[in-house]
């Protein structure tokens, strides 16, 4: 027995469909994926959201704005 | 596969697809060349990685439910014959379906998918250059994934498929996504464009605008070369590469195979080669002239004269390509302007223009150049019209695209997650990446010279 429910190749290929492990469990694999993209944002929108903080409290200085415009 | 005839071509299709990704995939280095190009240096990273990371993130929504409104949604919902969405066509393009995986028993639907994301990356990269320099990445990736994996294919499944409603009721005919993809992009980006505000500097107190132009013309002009080289694969995306009458199921009589256009009405390869050298000619030639050389607008002019003669490529002359590519280019850079100057756009890039205005406008020419002609080889659909077109402009640019992306960006500019503070966008988005980077050479240095 096998993940993907294959143990050789000995086959007609017309009556094989899908080929990947642990087939049953799409519906589940959808939900885990779904959830990591949403916490993908939220982790990336607090991350934004500090470096910003930072940038504002800590390095708003005149030489530093007049560097950044030169450079062009 | 039964029979080495059609196994031939469906393996042919597959690879046929599968060729198109790669070259659309050079639509999106182009992009990011070209918004690379015409940052200042101090948002580079920023502005590289905000298109970047638009690629997994469309991917992976496009996998989870894009690709399902595709197919579940050509009628609906609530637009034709009661609720509109057909589950059944739905069922095989959800995300757990068996279909949508490493399976034998289907070798399109992977390539396929691919193909249509990659038009999906187009449509949210469109709108990326529009807003470079004050976005907030978070906010831009939000916008992303809704116009990428939703308003996008929203409009694709109603006016770019065979059984979409506005092909049937409109005769809506968008052969090569005049208004499918840029017309959306390009509504999208102005109605975040309006919330989000002009960069600090573009207009001077009394509102006259200034050129803020791009650190690098060179990376810019190979960027939309780049895009002009991938626009092949997306042109040969939007063709079925052969087909039998008998498969198309419609009017057409006969034996003869064809390569048909996405509603599966004959065309050629052929056709659509010649009409698409001739229509970027027409707009470079145009764009070369009436911005008096200028290399920005005159490339950004040679996507426009495609953009623009795109609705009815499969079937123009390579003259009236041309022809069209030329008009919809002067309209473009006229309108550009006028726009910037009236109501105080600062579109970075010209995105709205090159692709809003372009598709708007090609959709509505083509109404008139292609009217009466049928628009599906079904039975009962309506034809080509100028009014149906114009309908089919009006819902693409406004109610698909401007529309959300406006009531979103009011959402999020509420929430104060749309644009970088004030201090932030005159130091630069970059700078606390550049300081780590500067302070890290800074210490290796020393580690090193501290070893001589």
């Amino acid at each position: 027995m096998s993940t993907n429910g294959l143990d050789s190749w000995a086959v007609d290929l017309k009556d094989v469909g899908a080929i990947y492990p642990f087939q049953g469990s799409e519906v589940l694999m959808v939900i885990i994926a779904v959830a990591l993209w949403i916490v993908w944002h939220i982790v990336q929108l607090k991350n934004e959201n500090k470096e910003i903080e930072y940038e504002k409290q800590h390095n708003h200085r005149k030489e530093n704005i007049e560097h950044g415009v030169d450079r062009y | 596969m039964d029979g080495n005839l059609n196994a031939l071509t469906t393996v042919f299709t597959e690879f046929y697809y599968w060729v198109t990704v790669v070259f659309m995939f050079l639509i999106h280095v182009g992009f990011c060349m070209y918004e690379v190009g015409a940052s200042r240096r101090r948002n580079h990273l920023h502005t590289l990685m905000k298109n970047t990371m638009l690629i997994p993130l469309v991917t992976i929504t496009f996998f989870f439910f894009g690709w399902w409104i595709y197919w579940a949604f050509p009628n609906g919902p609530f637009i034709y014959e009661g609720l509109g969405i057909n589950w059944d066509a739905g069922e095989a393009n959800l995300p757990w379906s068996e279909t949508m995986s490493t399976n034998l028993g289907d070798r399109i639907t992977g390539v396929f998918w691919a193909a249509f994301l990659l038009f999906s990356w187009t449509a949210a990269s469109i709108v990326s250059g529009a807003v470079i320099e004050r976005i907030r990445s978070g906010a831009f990736w939000i916008h992303a994934v809704l116009i990428g994996s939703v308003f996008w294919i929203i409009d694709a499944a109603w006016g770019w498929h065979y059984d979409g409603w506005m092909v049937k009721l409109l005769g809506y005919h968008d052969a090569y996504a005049s208004g499918v993809i840029h017309a959306i992009a390009g509504g999208y980006a102005l109605g975040v464009l309006v919330v989000l505000g002009p960069r600090l500097g573009k207009f001077a107190a009394d509102g006259t605008p200034r050129d803020i132009p791009p650190h690098n013309v060179w990376m810019v002009t190979i960027g939309l070369f780049m895009i002009y080289t991938g626009f092949w694969g997306f042109y040969a995306a939007c063709n079925v590469p052969i087909i039998s009458p008998e498969l198309i199921g419609g009017q057409i009589t006969g034996e003869v195979w064809t390569a048909t256009n996405i509603y599966l009405a004959p065309t050629t390869l052929g056709a659509i080669t010649f009409n698409f050298l001739m229509s970027l000619s027409g707009g470079l030639l145009m764009a070369y002239v009436v911005s008096k050389g200028d290399a920005f607008w005159t490339y950004s002019g040679g996507l426009a004269g495609v953009i623009t003669a795109s609705a009815g490529n499969d079937l123009y002359h390579p003259i009236q390509a041309m022809i069209v590519g030329g008009i919809g280019t002067w309209c473009v850079y006229k309108l550009h302007f006028i726009v910037e100057r009236k109501f105080k756009i600062d579109d970075a890039v010209g995105a709205v223009a090159v692709h809003g205005y372009a598709g708007f406008i090609g959709l509505v020419i083509c109404g008139f150049l292609l009217w009466g002609a049928p628009a599906s080889p079904f039975e009962g659909y309506a034809t080509i019209s100028p009014w149906g077109q114009l309908a089919g402009a009006i819902i693409m640019f406004g109610v698909l695209g401007f529309l959300p992306a406006f009531i979103v960006s009011k959402i999020m500019a509420a929430m104060g997650m749309l644009r970088v503070p004030e201090e932030v966008e005159l130091l630069g988005l970059d700078f606390s990446t550049e300081e780590a980077y500067e302070n890290a050479i800074a210490d290796v240095q020393a580690a090193e010279k501290s070893m001589a």
